[in-house]
């Protein structure tokens, strides 16, 4: 409790930083995410080329390679001066950090989804476009809606790891969850115990995820 | 076919990587003093040196990326440096000849785990001695007495010490004393600091302009300079006080004082001096005596 107690001013930021770290990336990645799997089962082969491009690489390569990438090639490319890039050298890590997990997750969130639309049934689309609606009526209003809703658990299972994934920014110069524990090694503090009550912190994050995904779970299997 | 290309394939590539293998590391010019292995070493009551002595070899905590002081050469695999120097007159003079050394790369964060775990004997790796590490681990020493400093491009001159920092871009390792001491001490604004896993990502982001400077004990700065001396320089103004001691587990004190009486005889004695000519005094600077610290 003491190496709670006496280190608060690194717990409570810490894990502030954390959760909006996710919340950006979780909607960023949703977003992304969708419109890549848009993409993979688009009529039209040079986007589900692009998609299927996009998913091979990036799910391949593992997070830290991605965050590197953003905190040490990117800047060298020009696009971006990292020594101005916000006023100040947090914003620019910070930015990178964003980049680094959006641009990771929404390849998992890309083929979640696109499971998802493998579960509704063919003849879905084909009445859709019997009906006379176009490729994006026909995913907008009948496609993703039924696909959403089977995909809960498995997203859920996607945004969770990407809440943990944040703790890889602490090597890139974003102080969160992650940071605390290398730094509670330079107070001298006991690192076991103060792991122990970042996980117990991470536990405490989780549990409304999984709330929220019963929830979900329950007001939808009804519809089906 | 395709057997054939791949073997011509796999023939070059074998041939290009044993020419491009250097014979022999940087660490390998002007090598410091081989220590003769003590016979008959006896620490009477040392949980700690009972079992390197059944074990027949000793586990030593060191640093890899840490020039000058303790350095894993990627080609050759060999450590180099102060740091490692000193473990290995201290193994000596434990009884443990250089083949009977095992060393264990830990970083920072994790070494006191890794002495209270008993996954090392001994722990030499630009160790800060303090009060609060001392409730957790022992340490014998100092051995060596460092002191924060500041790394910067060689053109730049608007950094001249601690106080110049204001408005500049500093990098440290995530969480270290030296980057706690920039924050605690507001040498700096908060979002100019930059944390980062390792030292040698902070000297390539110097390099490359994204900060201004990198600050850690000047050993390690040093190290860094020494490699490309045309492109970076250290400040030379010190603003702390580290002696880096040599990690225990904590109540080992018949080992703690068996080491002291190691270091003591090495200052004494010009093993020490010979040491840091071989290692950090190629640097050109010289440097302090330590005085031990026995508790």
């Amino acid at each position: 409790m003491d190496v709670l107690l006496d280190n608060l001013d690194l717990y409570g930021p810490g894990f502030l930083n954390t959760v909006e770290l996710f919340l950006i990336s979780a909607v960023g990645s949703l977003v992304l995410g969708t419109i890549l799997a848009m993409l993979r089962v688009a009529p039209v082969p040079v986007f589900r080329f692009a998609g299927a491009a996009y998913v091979t690489i990036v799910r391949n390569t593992p997070l830290t390679l991605v965050f590197f990438f953003f905190a040490f090639a990117f800047p060298l490319l020009g696009i971006v001066d990292a020594g101005t890039f916000g006023g100040s050298a947090s914003s620019y890590y910070w930015a990178a950090a964003l980049a680094a997990l959006i641009l990771y997750t929404a390849a998992f969130v890309c083929e979640v989804i696109r499971s998802g639309i493998n579960t509704v049934p063919v003849g879905q689309a084909e009445a859709s476009r019997a009906l006379g609606l176009t490729f994006g009526q026909m995913l907008g209003s009948i496609v993703l809606p039924q696909a959403t809703r089977a995909v809960v658990p498995p997203m859920m299972s996607t945004l969770i790891a990407l809440l943990k994934n944040t703790t890889i920014a602490a090597g890139f110069s974003v102080f969160q969850a992650g940071s605390i524990s290398l730094n509670l090694s330079e107070r001298g503090e006991n690192q076991l115990i103060g792991l122990l009550w970042v996980a117990l912190f991470f536990v405490v994050l989780v549990i409304p995820m999984t709330l929220l995904q019963r929830s979900l779970e329950k007001r939808w299997s009804v519809a089906r | 076919m395709r057997v054939r290309t791949l073997a011509v394939v796999l023939l070059a590539g074998g041939l290009a990587l044993t020419a491009c293998g250097k014979e022999g590391g940087p660490g390998d010019s002007g090598a410091a003093p081989t220590q003769q292995a003590a016979a008959d070493v006896k620490v009477d009551g040392s949980a700690t040196f009972e079992k390197m002595k059944n074990r027949g070899k000793v586990v030593i905590g060191v640093k890899e990326d840490q020039p000058g002081l303790g350095y894993k050469d990627p080609t050759s695999g060999k450590y180099t440096g102060f740091d490692v120097e000193i473990a290995k007159l201290v193994a000596a003079k434990l009884g443990f000849s250089d083949d009977k050394i095992e060393y264990k790369a830990i970083a920072s964060a994790g070494r006191e785990q890794a002495l209270i775990n008993g996954d090392v004997d001994y722990y030499v790796g630009t160790y800060t001695i303090n009060a609060k590490r001392k409730e957790q681990v022992g340490f014998a020493g100092p051995y060596f007495t460092a002191g924060q400093d500041l790394l910067v491009a060689k053109d730049d001159n608007s950094i001249t010490g601690p106080e110049t920092l204001k408005g500049k871009k500093v990098c440290s390792v995530t969480g270290s004393t030296p980057i706690q001491k920039v924050k605690n001490e507001g040498l700096t604004e908060p979002e100019n600091i930059v944390e980062l896993q390792n030292y040698s990502q902070c000297v390539t982001q110097l390099q490359q302009g994204a900060v201004d400077a990198v600050t850690t004990d000047d050993a390690i700065l040093k190290g860094y300079a020494a490699q490309e001396p045309d492109k970076m320089k250290v400040v030379g103004k010190p603003f702390s006080n580290e002696p880096y001691g040599i990690g225990l587990t904590k109540d080992d004190k018949p080992l703690r004082d068996k080491i002291n009486d190691i270091l003591d005889e090495a200052i004494k004695g010009g093993d020490w001096d010979k040491v840091y000519d071989a290692t950090l005094g190629k640097s050109g600077s010289k440097a302090e005596k330590p005085v031990l610290d026995r508790y």
